[in-house]
This record gives C-alpha cells, structure tokens and sequence, in this order.
C-alpha cells in the first residue's frame, strides 16, 4: 500500500520537481488555448517557427548576459512581425518567408553559441528544454506572461473568433482584422517564450499543435475544445513528469510522448469520428454477411 | 426610370467604378444602380470582376476611381447596410462553431470592440434563424448541415446584422433542384419584405425566370436592366465571348 502511495508521492518531495510540474502545467494550459487557434487557422508551420527564431534571441542575450526571456521575446515577436511583413509584400510565399526567416534566426544563435569561451549548456538547454531547472522566478514570470496571454484571448475571444472563422466578413464588420491577426502572432510568440525554458525551442510546437489537435477529435466548440485542450496539455505534463521521474528519461520528451500518445488514443477512439468507429459499420455489416 | 439624381428609390449606385490589383484592370468604368426592394441578378464569366465588385461594394477593396453609394452614401466598414454571404468554397465549415454562433456573428459590428452579445442580441439571430427555417439546427455544428441549409444559415447571419441590401456570392451553385428552389423561394420571400438583394450566379435561367433586374459583368457592364432586355444573343455573346443560343423558354445553352 505504502509503496504505491510512495509511487505517486515520492516525485513531489523534491523542491524542483514541484517547480518543475507548476511550470510545465501553466505553460502546457496556455499553449493549447492558444494552440486552438493554431489549430483552426493551419499555423502549424510558424508555431514551430518563433521558437525556434527566439532562439537567436536568447544566444545574443546570453552573450551581451542580459535577460534571456527579454531576448527570446523581442526575436520571436520580430520574427513574427516580419514575415507578416515579407509575405504582405506578394514576393514570396508566406510559408517561404516562414522558412527562411526562422532558420537565418536560429542559425544567428549558433553562431554567437559558436564564438562563447564560457560553458553554454545552460544555452542548449533551452533547445531540449529543461523543466528541472527552472527557478521560482521563472516560475513566476510564466504565471503573468500566462494570465496576461488568457486575459487577452477572454477579453477579445469575439473578436479572435470572428477573425480567424471569416476574416473577410470581420472586415466588412469593421473589426480590425490585420490587428488581430497581429495579435494572434504575438500570442503564439509570448506562449513560445514562457514554453522554451520549460519544454525546449524544438518541442515548444508540440504543446501548441497537440492537446488542441486532441481536443478537437472530442468536441464540437471553440470553448470547449480550449478547456479540454487544457485539461489535456496538463494532464500530460503531470502524468510525463511521473514517466520521467521513474523511467529516468527527459521530463520535455516525456511530456511530449503522453500527449502524442493522448492524440493516437483520441484519434482511434473519438465517438463517431475515430479509426475504429469509423470501422466498426464496415465489421457490423461484415459478420452480418458471413451469418447469411 | 432610373434616374442618377433620385437616391431616394435607390439601393445601390454605382458610377464610373474603375478597381482592380498592382496593374491588372479587373473593373474598368462599371455603371449601374439597383432599385430598392429588388431580386438582381450579377451575371458575367470567370474572372469578369463579379467577386471584385462585391468586394468594393462592401468596402473591402478600395477602388482606384468612381463610387458606389449604397442607400445614397458611401459604404464604409461597420457601417451594416450590408450584408454579405460568401461563396460556399470559401467558408471553413469543419470550424468549431455552431449554426447559432455563425449567425450570431452577424451582431458582432454592431456591437464594436469588446462587448459581448447580449440577450438582444441573441434574440434577434435566433429570429433570424427562424426566418430561414433553420431554428430546430441552431445547436448543430456548422458543417453537419446540409448545403443548403449552410446557405440558409449564412443569410441568417445577413439578417440578424438587419442589413437592408444582401449581396450573395454564388448562392445557388452545387446545390440540387429542390435546395435551388427552396432558396428561391426564401429570396424571394425576403424580396417582398423589402430587402434588396444583389446575387452573383452562373445560372442563367435562374435569374431569367425569377429575378427583377440583371448586370452582365465582363470588366465594364454589358447591359443591365429587366432580364428579357438583357439575355438576348448579342449581349450574352459579347460578355461571355462566345456564341450563345437563347431558346424561346428563356433556357441557356453555351454553343461549342
């Protein structure tokens, strides 16, 4: 008995592993609200291109020892800002502004990487992630970066709505659509800073793409799909903590692999939409014929 | 009888319209008006400017030179005169949102940065939805609804904005007979309670049949008027470039 409780106990009675789950579970609640919208919108490619991109970020604040969350927000934000920019210019293709601009960042960030005398693991900890590290102010910085990206999706959530299902309407309705398409990005580039400590630059867009992919196979509203992409998002980050504690594997790859393995269970399994209710008329109508 | 100096009876006037993208031409000095309380019908070939010229109407797309004065002003956006129903393709229908909630969006200009939709709010896109005869799917997700009830529910979302001119994009293509009639008929109803309603379509014999007035679009307006004026051999053939025979029953056939 006592053995099972310490199962589920045991993790918690380190300081940084309660840090770390405080953590990984704000970033992951935040992620897939604002994930839905990735979601819906097919912004797949640039959620995983501003993390990446704060990356250069991050290198040259490290280098000049300013604050590395300072860095990787102004590259992600800038990154955003300029392929919306290139990609309004009509010369290139958005999705090529996209891959450019997020590689030239990231590249930029290996090269100052490159030219540090001083030991850079902290660095690349922010390309793998590393939940465990994280500080009480870290901790504390995600909270309000957090509540301020839930308070911006509550208080404009019409404006988003309408925006991302009609924008040509929108327009005609007088919201101002590129401000908020602006604004989305933004969203999507404060999320990936708050997320790159916790869960690393390459696996921020998991947390984005897969509890809200999840939720959608199960519910049929914008609300709905945001709480139970939540609910998802956390509950992997918990349940990841716990494989990572007792299998001694990384705690951003653990928390990566539960939620991929939510999305393969929903995406086999959601009623009426899932593989195997999908299949089950052609079984029912198979072993209907062979009785005849 | 239609007179450029009275607004009053008036919906739609557009003069000496010019419009189009960088250097390409896709409006060039379209002139028309459209009575009040009208069924118009917007008739042209691919690329003739039909989805452009919505677009301005809208005050979406800026034209280079000329005017389009809806109700006698100019249209601006938010303003809510107009309503607007896309064209089928273009709307995401595997989106999250209810039938109720896509009509409610209709009160969203309205109601400016924001604010939220109150009860009236809800009220009138729930008589809108029961206008179109789609009250018992309000709760249904959008894309579970049939093609023509998604086009129902797109002129609910005109309706609950109270706009007094619709402008539907394709509003009856890849529908089958009894949806085509059925949208007819609700156009029609919605004609006779005074709404004006400007229809782009490649059915001809649609607009021959039920509508009051026609344009036929190809870059500058090749004729406009009652539809028997219109669809004769001459105009059909200049606007669609090609050789048109028009059957006695008003029944279109494009010649080879």
């Amino acid at each position: 008995m006592s053995d099972i409780a310490d199962f589920f106990v045991d993790p918690w009675r380190l300081e940084f592993m309660r840090r770390g789950l405080v953590a990984a579970t704000l970033v992951s609640v935040v992620a897939a609200v604002v994930g839905s919208y990735v979601i819906l919108k097919g912004m797949a490619f640039i959620s995983d291109a501003l993390p990446h991109a704060s990356f250069g970020g991050i290198a040259i604040a490290f280098a000049l020892g300013g604050s590395l969350y300072l860095g990787g927000a102004i590259a992600a934000l800038a990154t955003a800002l300029l392929i919306g920019f290139v990609s309004r210019r009509g010369l290139v293709r958005s999705d090529a502004a996209i891959g450019i601009l997020f590689v030239g960042s990231f590249a930029l960030g290996l090269a100052v990487i490159s030219r540090q005398k001083n030991y850079t693991g902290d660095l690349f900890s922010f390309v793998f992630g590393n939940v465990l590290a994280v500080t009480w102010n870290d901790v504390y910085l995600t909270a309000a970066i957090g509540a301020f990206v839930l308070a911006f999706v509550a208080i404009f959530y019409k404006e988003l709505l309408f925006t991302s299902y009609d924008p040509a309407m929108a327009a005609a309705a007088g919201l101002p659509v590129p401000a908020l398409q602006y604004a989305l990005l933004a969203l999507v580039a404060l999320t990936t800073v708050i997320a790159v400590q916790t869960i690393g630059v390459i696996l921020v867009v998991a947390l984005l793409v897969t509890p809200a992919a999840t939720a959608q196979l199960l519910v049929r509203s914008l609300p709905a799909m945001m709480a139970l992409g939540a609910l998802i998002g956390a509950a992997s980050s918990v349940i990841g903590l716990y494989v990572a504690w007792h299998a001694d594997l990384s705690a951003s790859a653990s928390i990566v692999l539960t939620a991929t393995a939510l999305f393969v269970v929903a995406f086999a399994f959601a009623p009426g939409r899932g593989l195997v209710w999908q299949a089950l008329p052609r079984l029912n109508s198979g072993s209907s014929a062979v009785l005849k | 009888m239609l007179d450029h100096s009275s607004h009053r009876d008036c919906a739609v006037d557009v003069r000496d319209l010019r419009a189009g993208y960088n250097s390409h031409v896709a409006l060039d000095g379209v002139t028309f008006t459209i009575e009040r309380g009208c069924l118009a019908g917007l008739v042209g070939p691919n690329g003739s400017g039909k989805s452009t010229l919505l677009k301005v109407m809208l005050g979406l797309h800026k034209p280079w030179s000329g005017e389009v004065l809806i109700f006698g002003h100019t249209e601006r956006p938010g303003h809510g005169d107009v309503g607007y129903t896309p064209q089928s393709e273009l709307v995401d229908w595997a989106f999250p949102v209810s039938v109720f909630d896509v009509v409610l969006m209709g009160r969203y200009g309205k109601l400016g940065l924001v604010r939220r939709p109150g009860r009236r709010d809800r009220d009138i896109a729930m008589s809108a939805l029961e206008r179109v005869r789609l009250a018992d799917r309000a709760g249904r997700q959008i894309g579970e609804l049939s093609g023509g009830e998604q086009r129902r529910a797109l002129i609910a979302r005109a309706l609950a904005q109270e706009a007094e001119l619709l402008l539907l994009d394709e509003p009856l293509a890849g529908l089958d007979a009894t949806a085509q009639h059925d949208l007819l008929r609700l156009l029609e109803e919605l004609r006779t309670e005074g709404k004006t309603l400007f229809v782009a379509t490649h059915d001809l014999s649609c607009v021959a049949a039920d509508f009051d007035h026609a344009v036929l679009l190809n870059r500058r307006v090749v004729a406009f008027g009652r539809p028997a004026d219109v669809f004769n051999e001459e105009k059909l053939s200049e606007a669609f470039q090609r050789h048109l025979f028009v059957l006695p029953q008003g029944t279109t056939i494009i010649g080879p």
